[in-house]
């Protein structure tokens, strides 16, 4: 006997007119979770969050909240509240007022006392102690982002829905209130479902990542097993940084496929799936896998076209004759001088059976054949 | 620098000119004539005549009624413009679906294009004899009177003024961003309170908006009354037409009319001064 789950979803299917948004969705969240619907934009996740908060109803198929079937329960009657994308706060209230917005609805009536004492614990909560009477126009980005919290959790939901509620920050405010959003958490106990199209907060700030795209789970799980074990090639792509190369399975050695590539080399791949000798496959190749001047068995010898030095650790594009460009992570250690110059030639290895291969699929939408994201982090 | 500054103020003062000039013109300089007119005299012969006296101010009471009945029938009008008109522009903004709006939109627009005059004579006829009292009268109900009634003066005022008063609203609930509808049902408020927590409040710049173009043209409203009132009730727009045009006493005329223009202004004042407070926006859009 397992604890009811916070939110479920039963073969939920969305459809507008003629276009599916969502299809066969099964997700079951446990109690006290933090679950993260990460995906492209027109994914679907979205949809499944407005089908959680009810301002969209499932086409197919039935959404529980805490063992309950929501069907045909307007927002205003369900236990969850939601924090907008860009924060959707009242822009005729000021600060106290929006977070009591949702104290002043209960029915019977709260004391007006009541309502003042519950909306200053959850500005305290957010750390806006002092802040009520101030207008929204006049908080910054961040704070506002705060306020929207407050006033979702002053009616202690049984889960908090988050549609991309860091989106409109900046990097570093970002990667504070990831922290403070983990921490929130877990001090409340409750259910968080965050809806992202970013895979670094994702797999930062949850317990689970529940990997969409075109309207479907792909894969649902810890995120070291979503970023180690992709499912297949989409989310091998879309989740963190990887190196794909095309290539034939040219036979099977016990788990391994041997996998010839297009220059020839033959490299030992670890597989999802079943493959066929003959089948087109891609092989995903983690850059911080990838180990640069290694000895002379290394399997690819190429050039360093690019380096992006970022502290801890030196990214590299690296060319490499009939295969492409290369992107590698090497680890930095100061003092060391283990730093490759653009130009330098270099040898590259990996430790046996960290490529994954997945078989060529048709319509991978997002990918393209050899996906390296080169982008400079400041 | 100095130089290209000086050539961007020439430049504006340049594009502003006609707009100033029209003003300066048509505006300011019959303003401070009418506010001259108003302290002089009426000469033997009608028409103004220099002096400096308060009289015409005094004078104001013997045309009491039409005031009284002008500061009656501009917010009753307005009023009952506002409650036909919020919601057609609610559904026009929020419900309609997208690709009938602008056809609506323009179904609100187009009898504007008419002559009012017009427009109001082909509501005399509707609503006399051989109108609708004489439908009537087909299926047995005799006797029904409609035309030079107050309720026809009401019927006139709101479909001639109807448009000026949904526009500002569809407006401002056009531009209402639709999640914050979402996010107060989401924080449990059912769809009534919705619509009074956010929807009224939110749209109640342009409400007011409305609601001052209608009172302000109201102030100055006669045609409707007299066609469809019968002309029996008084109202200002009625005393100014007959004193720059009949009796030709001017002074009293103007005195009359800068009367109607400080009490516009109060009107104005106070619904912005309304719809600041309860919406929280920081400014008012005429339209």
């Amino acid at each position: 006997m397992t604890a009811v789950p916070d939110i479920e979803f039963r073969g939920v299917t969305k459809r507008y007119g003629a276009v599916t948004a969502v299809t066969g969705i099964d997700l079951s969240v446990p109690p006290s979770a933090f679950v993260a619907l990460l995906g492209p934009s027109g994914c679907g996740k979205t949809t499944c969050l407005r089908m959680i908060g009810g301002f969209e109803q499932p086409s197919e198929g039935q959404v529980f909240i805490r063992g309950q079937d929501m069907a045909g329960t307007p927002p205003y009657r369900r236990p969850v509240n939601m924090v907008f994308q860009q924060y959707a706060l009242f822009p005729h209230l000021d600060v106290e007022d929006n977070v009591a917005y949702g104290l002043c609805q209960a029915r019977p009536r709260l004391a007006s006392r009541e309502i003042a004492r519950r909306a200053g614990e959850a500005l305290e909560m957010v750390r806006l102690a002092g802040y009520g009477r101030r207008k929204i126009h006049e908080l910054s980005g961040g704070q506002q982002q705060r306020v929207a919290l407050a006033r979702a959790l002053v009616n202690k939901p049984a889960v908090l829905l988050l549609d991309e509620p860091l989106a409109a920050l900046d990097k570093k405010l970002r990667t504070d209130m990831q922290i403070e959003l983990q921490n929130l958490q877990r001090e409340i106990g409750i259910t968080f479902v965050l809806v992202t199209h970013d895979q670094e907060e994702a797999l930062s700030m949850s317990d689970f990542v529940c990997v969409m795209n075109g309207g479907r789970i792909v894969q649902l799980g810890q995120p070291s097993e979503i970023y180690d074990e992709p499912a297949d090639l989409f989310v091998a792509d879309f989740v963190g940084k990887t190196n794909l190369l095309s290539g034939t399975v040219a036979g099977h050695s016990g788990d391994l496929v041997e996998v010839v590539l297009a220059d020839g080399t033959v490299i030992a791949a670890r597989k999802r799936t079943a493959l066929q000798k003959g089948e087109a496959v891609s092989v995903s190749l983690r850059p911080e896998s990838l180990s640069l001047g290694a000895p002379e068995s290394a399997p690819f010898k190429g050039i360093v076209r690019n380096r992006i030095f970022l502290g801890s650790t030196a990214e590299y594009a690296i060319e490499v004759q009939g295969i492409g460009t290369l992107l590698a992570k090497a680890d930095h250690v100061i003092g060391h001088g283990n730093l490759f110059k653009p130009g330098e030639p270099v040898a590259i290895g990996f430790a046996k059976g960290t490529p994954l291969a997945f078989p060529e699929t048709k319509n991978n939408g997002t990918n393209q054949r050899v996906t390296n994201h080169v982008e400079i982090i400041s | 620098m100095h130089g290209n500054r000086f050539r961007h103020n020439f430049l504006t003062a340049l594009l502003l000119a006609p707009a100033t000039a029209w003003l300066v013109v048509f505006l300011v300089l019959p303003f401070i004539a009418i506010a001259v007119f108003s302290v002089g005299e009426r000469a033997p012969e009608g028409g103004y005549q220099a002096a400096f006296t308060l009289a015409q101010y005094a004078n104001l009471p013997a045309r009491a009624t039409a005031f009284w009945n002008t500061m009656l029938l501009a917010p009753v009008g307005a009023l009952a413009c506002l409650l036909v008109a919020y919601p057609v522009a609610y559904y026009l903004a929020l419900r309609a679906p997208q690709r009938w709006r602008l056809i609506l939109l323009a179904l609100v627009v187009i009898p504007f294009w008419t002559s009012l005059l017009m427009r109001t004579y082909a509501w005399m006829y509707i609503l006399g004899g051989r109108g609708i009292p004489a439908l009537l009268a087909l299926v047995g109900i005799e006797d029904v009177r409609l035309i030079n009634t107050p309720g026809a003066v009401l019927l006139g005022i709101v479909y001639g003024y109807l448009p000026l008063m949904i526009l500002p609203i569809y407006v401002s609930l056009e531009r209402l961003d639709r999640r914050l509808l979402e996010a107060s049902a989401d924080l449990g408020a059912t769809p009534l309170s919705t619509f009074l927590g956010v929807t009224l409040k939110l749209s109640l710049p342009g409400v007011m908006t409305g609601f001052s173009l209608v009172m302000i043209l109201l102030l100055g409203e006669y045609l409707i009354p007299t066609l469809l009132g019968g002309g029996k009730v008084f109202f200002i727009g009625n005393a100014l037409v007959d004193l720059f045009l009949q009796s030709r006493n001017w002074p009293f005329g103007s005195a009359i009319a800068i009367t109607l223009v400080a009490v516009s202004v109060v009107v104005l004042i106070a619904a912005n001064r309304i719809s600041t407070r309860v919406s929280g926006a920081r400014r008012v859009d005429l339209i």
